[in-house]
């Protein structure tokens, strides 16, 4: 298959779109976690219960369409492949935890475009998650809202007049709703301002993470920003809450960024360069190199240093150069040297797409 | 010195055990102390968030104190979910409920554990499902009507108040249509 043709199957069209400050912010996602009224928990769930649940989110959710999400495809975890799984894990459509804790009947309903997935069977019955491209948490809210009630329409959600929506792990109750940005921050990075700051978001109830959630360690300098309370503030007061510290992230990251071309261009220039260098002509690149290297990149296409190419490269290569993705594309298990030199030759490739 | 158990390897761990008043001394190497269970080393499960939480959730004060007798108190009083079966003492150990209904067998020990968790707070305030929470949407809609009322009296609008009252009698007989059908 030629990588343009496998990019386009690889990588979600809503990532292709812009967002307001997609310079920064590249994605923002609204997740709510609901669970069926009559049935167990999926960890202590029978097989018969498991099934049950899958079967009536299948039957009635599955090859339809809601508003502009088109044609739900169901999609059962016990006939996907080991790389396949990793795939959907690497485009964020799925958690590890799915895999992981694998259930009978668990499995992932996505919309066409994939801006709508939802879990079946992960830690609670349903995870429904709903992204946009760029910073548009208000916009992910009122669309996950919709898509919430569309399946509540048939399904008795398990909910509780003081406790709000009933969840498996306690760290959810109340709205169920974990919305997160995902942020660019090379600057604030850089100079080591981001570290300083993560106690202050904390405080306000914010969690700073690595790319693939908890637990993950940061690459290539992208950040995820979330709620950690569910329980007691309204769905709208915590998408302000988190809106407007990541407005001020935003700002940071921008001042931060004009402020190192103004005191230090020749060394930014030069970070850029090299690693703009390693992606053209390495022919083995392991995935946290290119990780790093991508994003020194990324920022100098956003400060106008490289100019031909175009800003999406940092999330597509992101998805691209990611395991799963790797040997999805070569059509095989690859062993780590020959995933870097994969890696290496999609990066030049996808380059040469720009020239 | 050599470890006792392999003679291989260096000795890295030495301990005392004393057995019916008979003291001994141990000298093992690091592998041979995990495989022979001289020493128990958390897996890598023990670092999950998850179970920092499950850690949290110890909070009461009667398994705090770890003596024989209060173990059994504990265990004697055990809360059991009738539909799931999870015990109490389970929840605090995996830090999940089994189904819905563990919310309610456990409530009267769970609003310290949200307090923790969510910043002090107890009480959902947020989306009501539409068709679960029908009746909840008036109730909370006769609340709001309820304010807006008591401020109009103050402020002496009773033409507006005399609205609002009326709105809130039909919503309370919509209410009661509602729970008697």
């Amino acid at each position: 298959m030629r990588l343009e043709d496998f990019m386009n199957k690889s990588i979600s069209s809503w990532m292709r779109e812009e967002g307001p400050h997609s310079d920064i912010v590249l994605s923002s996602r609204i997740r709510l976690a609901r669970n069926f009224s009559d049935e167990t928990f999926p960890m202590l769930a029978s097989e018969e219960q498991l099934e049950r649940i899958r079967e009536t989110i299948e039957t009635n959710y599955g090859n339809q369409t809601f508003q502009s999400y088109k044609n739900f495809s169901y999609v059962s975890m016990s006939d996907l492949t080991a790389v396949g799984k990793s795939v959907l894990i690497e485009k964020h459509l799925i958690s590890p935890h799915l895999i992981k804790k694998q259930k009978r009947g668990s499995g992932v309903l996505i919309s066409e475009n994939e801006q709508v997935s939802m879990m079946v069977n992960e830690e609670d019955h349903l995870r429904i998650q709903l992204y946009f491209p760029g910073f548009q948490l208000h916009e992910a809210l009122k669309e996950a809202n919709a898509v919430d009630d569309w399946i509540e329409s048939k399904i008795d959600y398990a909910f509780d007049e003081t406790k709000g929506y009933l969840t498996a792990c306690p760290t959810n109750v109340g709205t169920g709703m974990r919305a997160s940005v995902m942020m660019h921050l090379p600057a604030l990075t850089i100079t080591k301002q981001l570290n300083r700051m993560v106690p202050a978001i904390n405080q306000l109830g914010l969690v700073v993470r690595g790319i693939y959630g908890e637990g993950s360690g940061a690459v290539g300098n992208v950040f995820q920003i979330s709620n950690q309370i569910t329980l007691g503030k309204s769905e709208t007061d915590i998408v302000e809450d988190l809106n407007s510290v990541v407005h001020q992230l935003v700002e940071r990251e921008r001042h931060t960024r004009s402020e190192l071309m103004n005191n230090s261009k020749i060394q930014v220039e030069d970070r850029v360069f090299r690693s703009y260098g390693v992606l053209e002509h390495s022919r083995l690149i392991g995935s946290q190199e290119a990780s790093t290297c991508i994003s020194n990149v990324r920022l100098g296409i956003d400060l106008g240093i490289i100019k031909d190419v175009s800003q999406n490269i940092l999330n597509e290569l992101m998805v691209l150069t990611q395991p799963g993705c790797l040997q999805q594309y070569a059509k095989s298990a690859l062993k780590p040297h020959e995933r870097d030199q994969l890696r290496a030759d999609i990066i030049r490739e996808r380059l040469q797409l720009e020239n | 010195m050599q470890c006792q158990e392999c003679e291989e390897r260096q000795a890295t761990l030495h301990f005392s055990q004393t057995i019916n008043g008979e003291k001994k001394e141990i000298h093992v190497c690091e592998k041979c102390a995990k495989d022979k269970g001289y020493v128990t080393y958390p897996g890598e499960d023990m670092h999950t968030l998850h179970n920092l939480l499950a850690g949290l959730f110890n909070f009461d004060q009667e398994s705090m104190k770890p003596t024989a007798q209060h173990e059994k108190l504990t265990l004697k009083k055990d809360l059991e979910c009738p539909e799931c079966s999870m015990t109490f003492t389970q929840f605090k150990k995996v830090g999940k409920f089994g189904c819905a209904t563990c919310y309610e067998t456990f409530s009267s020990h769970l609003d310290p554990i949200f307090r923790r968790v969510h910043s002090g707070n107890t009480k959902h305030n947020g989306k009501i499902p539409k068709r679960k929470g029908s009746n909840l949407h008036t109730k909370k809609q006769i609340e709001t009507y309820k304010e807006q009322l008591q401020e109009l009296i103050k402020r002496e609008e009773f033409e507006e108040a005399a609205v609002i009252r009326d709105k809130i009698r039909a919503l309370q007989a919509d209410k009661e249509a509602g729970e008697e059908s």
